[in-house]
């Protein structure tokens, strides 16, 4: 390839957190550029959508709730995320994993008889070892049969979405639904409280920010937080070290997909109180959680902002659906740019670009 | 057309033939003030090179001198920040290789670049517009093949494929490849790092007949017996410049030497008289696959005490990469039984095998040896980490490492701003220093040792090879594995041949003679094992 004399590239010899945010937002400005053109091909001023979007998201109290109701899920898949990609497994079958959670909660609240003070915990248990099987799966898979992660994980999804249909169309539908695709309503000793008029489930944003603190603890810290750096910056050197590779992908798909069946129990159980149709029930959480931990650079603590940041596009997105007409499906082109264009800038991040004017 | 000379002849023909004499020749290559930087580095700083017509010209320095970073310029792959060069008086900018090939230069590189699955005589038009329309037209590519194999006894079979053809074979079908485009000044860039003996003195005689035919040959090295025995002239580079340009006949090796490192080099390692020890690893018909699921080690037995060093020679692709593996836990045995003391390694995970106090220096030391975005400091810790007081409990001891790294980096000298900085801004000396620093730290009892001094500067080397032999006199068994052969010489107390996966003998080094190394390196000879 021939740069042209008047453009320098150099090769960083450090990335700071400096150069990290600062790529990281010329490159949400250029999707917000991008984005804008398909505003205008609606014939909608981009900079209004965009306003609308942020004052419709964090203007209003309501808007506030439906903000932090989608960061819920968000965080904790997030989260979980940036551990499977530190140790260089492509999980992007988080989708499916909440769903999991979801229906191991919705067993637990639905079909178990137990004390009903201990009703709660054992579907957040259940949620988690839901999630932590179904994305067993894949890293099995991966680790014995060298089966590609990425295809995998991706088509767990849909095969989760028809188990959660078949359950809700046939032994699962409930005998009060009329008819309709969906189970009974929980007892209200399975529901996560969520402070009032709202709807935002705060236990389980707590569990959230607890996580997303002992992951970066744990993979910063501790040995086997060191194992998983090692095997995802250099398998080689891994195997050399006598690090089992197998172990640190099982390891971390059990937390990953773990904390995924966690979002499911609060969406099935914090949000609508029943299992019903997969769309409804996730919104693609599991999806945009990939951007949102790919935003944070694979750190587990800037998540704690980036999905921040998607809750409001999320939140922002209904807002502008309802009030311009737009569809819905914009803030998923919305959502592509911004990976399309995060992975664009890593190259930014290894190396300088800067002009010189200079005679020939 | 001249009649080639015959493949295999003495220094004594040699000199005796040439006929080169600098003060008749013209310039063929001018340099001039040559500048090439990259990031952090400058490669070549303001060199000038006169290399003349019919002449074998030797750039000799380090690794790192700027050698190959020149001679891509020549060739059209980087373009020189400041300088100019001109060809047979003509100035020039040679923007690509394919302009390079117009100017007829061409370049063997140390890499070869065919691809495998062609066979040879379509490597050979690769890239080149020969046909007409869509169709080639190889009978005719053949005849000229041919004729060009005849001329400068460069036998290959035209109709082979690339993957079957050994490394000196497909260095030739390199440099009939930049024959066949009419080449008439030749780059060859290390040529041979990767031949035995035999074939280095047949490659001799093929650039001898090439620069009889009028050829012009630039000879990258950094070995100063083949300055000595191939080329008329030799210019020096160190650190980027070039320090000095001498005819061949008037210098000598320890002149070069010291023009090459800037100080005076002993040749000399010191290599303690001692006794060995005990038998400690006894290697029994071992039979390893290699990547591809080909046989790599067919039988291999051999025996290693402790307090010696045992240098492994062949040619690189002869099982020696296997058998470092298999005797580490990376790679699986399919069949016999090494025992250390009363271990079986071929049984032992990589951990387990670590945990018994061996030591292993990886071939490729950036790719296996280290995790080059992880600090110095944790990269000291690769093998221990998960031990006090490294870890206590579940978490790691951060002070701990910080102060193995501090011991480490005293003891072993290696220059790193900090602890903290990450192995992959550190040079090439500095991350083996680092390597050996990690894994002699348990006093290791067998230490694996695979091209410990490849690409290090001599510096590096001397204090590597030290190293090791400080480490063989303290009482552990070493096995050596090089394609250097004098370093195996230098070092080693036994000296193990592999050929195609098998052991073709182990000599001891004082009685070892090069030529027979070399006919067991080829396969053409077998001794009995009885040292």
């Amino acid at each position: 390839m021939r740069v042209p004399s008047w453009l320098v590239i150099e090769r960083r010899t450090k990335v700071t957190p400096w150069v990290t945010f600062g790529v990281s937002i010329v490159a949400i400005a250029a999707a917000l550029v991008a984005a804008g053109i398909f505003f205008k091909a609606y014939g909608v001023s981009p900079l209004r959508a965009y306003r609308l979007i942020v004052t419709g998201a964090l203007g209003s109290s309501v808007g506030i709730a439906e903000t932090i109701r989608r960061t819920i899920p968000l965080l904790l898949i997030g989260v979980g995320l940036t551990v499977a990609f530190r140790a260089l497994f492509w999980n992007i079958g988080a989708e499916g994993q909440l769903l999991f959670g979801a229906i191991a909660a919705t067993g637990v609240a639905l079909f178990v008889p137990m004390p009903e003070a201990l009703r709660l915990p054992a579907m957040f248990a259940a949620g988690f070892i839901g999630g932590a099987m179904w994305a067993l799966i894949p890293a099995v898979l991966k680790v014995r049969l060298g089966i590609n992660d990425v295809i995998s994980t991706l088509m767990l999804n849909y095969v989760a979405a028809f188990i959660v249909q078949w359950l809700i169309l046939g032994p699962w539908k409930g005998p009060t639904a009329r008819g309709f695709a969906y189970t009974d309503k929980f007892p209200s000793s399975a529901m996560i409280p969520r402070i009032p008029g709202t709807t935002v489930h705060w236990p389980t944003l707590i569990l959230g920010v607890v996580a997303a603190v002992i992951a970066y603890v744990w993979v910063a810290r501790t040995r086997q937080g060191f194992e998983i750096r090692v095997v995802g910056e250099n398998p080689h050197a891994a195997r050399y070290a006598g690090i089992s590779q197998g172990k640190v992908v099982i390891m971390v798909m059990l937390v990953s997909g773990g904390l995924a069946g966690i979002a499911g129990v609060g969406e099935v159980a914090g949000v609508q109180r029943m299992l019903l149709d997969p769309a409804k029930l996730s919104l693609g959480y599991g999806y945009t959680a990939i951007i949102v931990a790919w935003l944070a650079r694979r750190n587990p603590l800037a998540v704690l902002v980036t999905s921040v940041f998607f809750g409001v596009i999320m939140a922002g997105g209904d807002v502008i659906k309802v009030s311009l007409g737009l569809p819905f499906q914009l803030v998923n082109v919305f959502n592509g740019l911004i990976l399309f264009f995060l992975i664009g800038s890593e190259i930014f991040m290894k190396y300088r670009v800067s002009f010189a004017w200079r005679k020939h | 057309m001249q009649k080639p000379c015959p493949i295999h002849r003495t220094d004594q023909q040699q000199e005796d033939e040439t006929g080169f004499d600098a003060k008749d020749a013209s310039p063929a290559v001018e340099l001039r003030g040559i500048v090439k930087k990259f990031p952090g580095v400058i490669a070549n700083a303001g060199v000038d090179l006169t290399v003349l017509k019919g002449e074998i010209h030797c750039l000799l320095g380090e690794n790192g001198a700027g050698k190959t970073t020149l001679m891509r310029i020549l060739y059209g792959l980087y373009q020189p920040d400041e300088g100019e060069i001109t060809l047979n008086g003509k100035q020039v900018a040679i923007a690509s290789p394919r302009k390079a090939l117009e100017y007829r230069i061409g370049m063997v590189h140390q890499h070869f670049h065919l691809v495998p699955t062609l066979t040879v005589e379509e490597n050979i038009v690769l890239g080149l517009d020969e046909g007409t329309g869509p169709f080639l037209r190889m009978r005719r590519t053949r005849r000229k093949i041919n004729e060009l194999a005849e001329a400068y006894g460069l036998q290959v079979d035209s109709q082979a494929r690339v993957w079957q053809l050994s490394v000196g074979q497909q260095q030739r079908v390199e440099i009939l490849k930049a024959l066949y485009r009419d080449a008439d000044i030749l780059i060859m860039d290390e040529p041979t790092s990767v031949l035995t003996p035999q074939e280095v003195d047949a490659l001799f005689g093929t650039l001898r007949t090439l620069v009889d035919n009028g050829l012009t040959i630039i000879f990258i090295t950094h070995k100063l017996d083949e300055v000595m025995q191939i080329s008329d002239r030799v210019t020096v580079l160190r650190k980027g410049a070039a320090i000095a340009t001498v005819d061949t006949s008037s210098t000598n090796k320890a002149e070069l030497a010291r023009l090459m490192v800037g100080r005076e080099v002993v040749f000399r390692l010191e290599k303690r008289l001692h006794e060995r020890g005990g038998k400690m690893l006894v290697v029994e018909n071992l039979h390893a696959e290699n990547d591809r699921g080909l046989p790599a080690l067919r039988g291999v037995s051999f025996e290693l005490y402790a307090g010696e060093v045992l240098g492994v020679a062949g040619v690189s692709g002869n099982g020696q990469h296997e058998l470092s593996e298999v005797l580490t836990g990376l790679r699986r045995a399919r069949r016999g039984t090494a025992l250390l003391e009363s271990t079986d390694l071929t049984r032992c995970s990589a951990r387990d095998i670590a945990d018994l106090g061996v030591a292993h220096v990886p071939t490729e030391r950036i790719r296996v040896g280290t995790v080059p975005s992880m600090s110095v400091r944790e990269n000291l810790i690769l093998k221990t980490y998960r031990k006090p007081p490294f870890c206590h409990w579940a978490f790691l001891d951060d002070k701990a490492a910080y102060e193995n790294a501090c011991t480490a980096i005293e003891q072993y000298e290696i220059s790193a701003p900090h602890d903290g900085t990450a192995a992959k801004n550190l040079s090439g000396g500095n991350i083996q220093r680092l390597v050996l620093a990690r894994e002699l730290c348990g006093a290791p009892r067998f230490i694996v040792a695979a091209h410990p001094t490849y690409g290090l500067d001599v510096g590096a080397t001397e204090q590597v090879r030290q190293v090791l032999l400080d480490q063989r006199d303290e009482g552990a068994g070493i096995l050596l594995i090089s394609e250097d052969l004098d370093e195996i010489m230098q070092m080693s107390d036994r000296i193990l041949i592999l050929y195609e996966g098998e052991v073709m003998g182990i000599v001891s080094s004082e009685e070892a003679e090069l030529g027979e190394i070399g006919l067991m390196m080829a396969g053409t000879h077998r001794k009995g094992t009885g040292v």
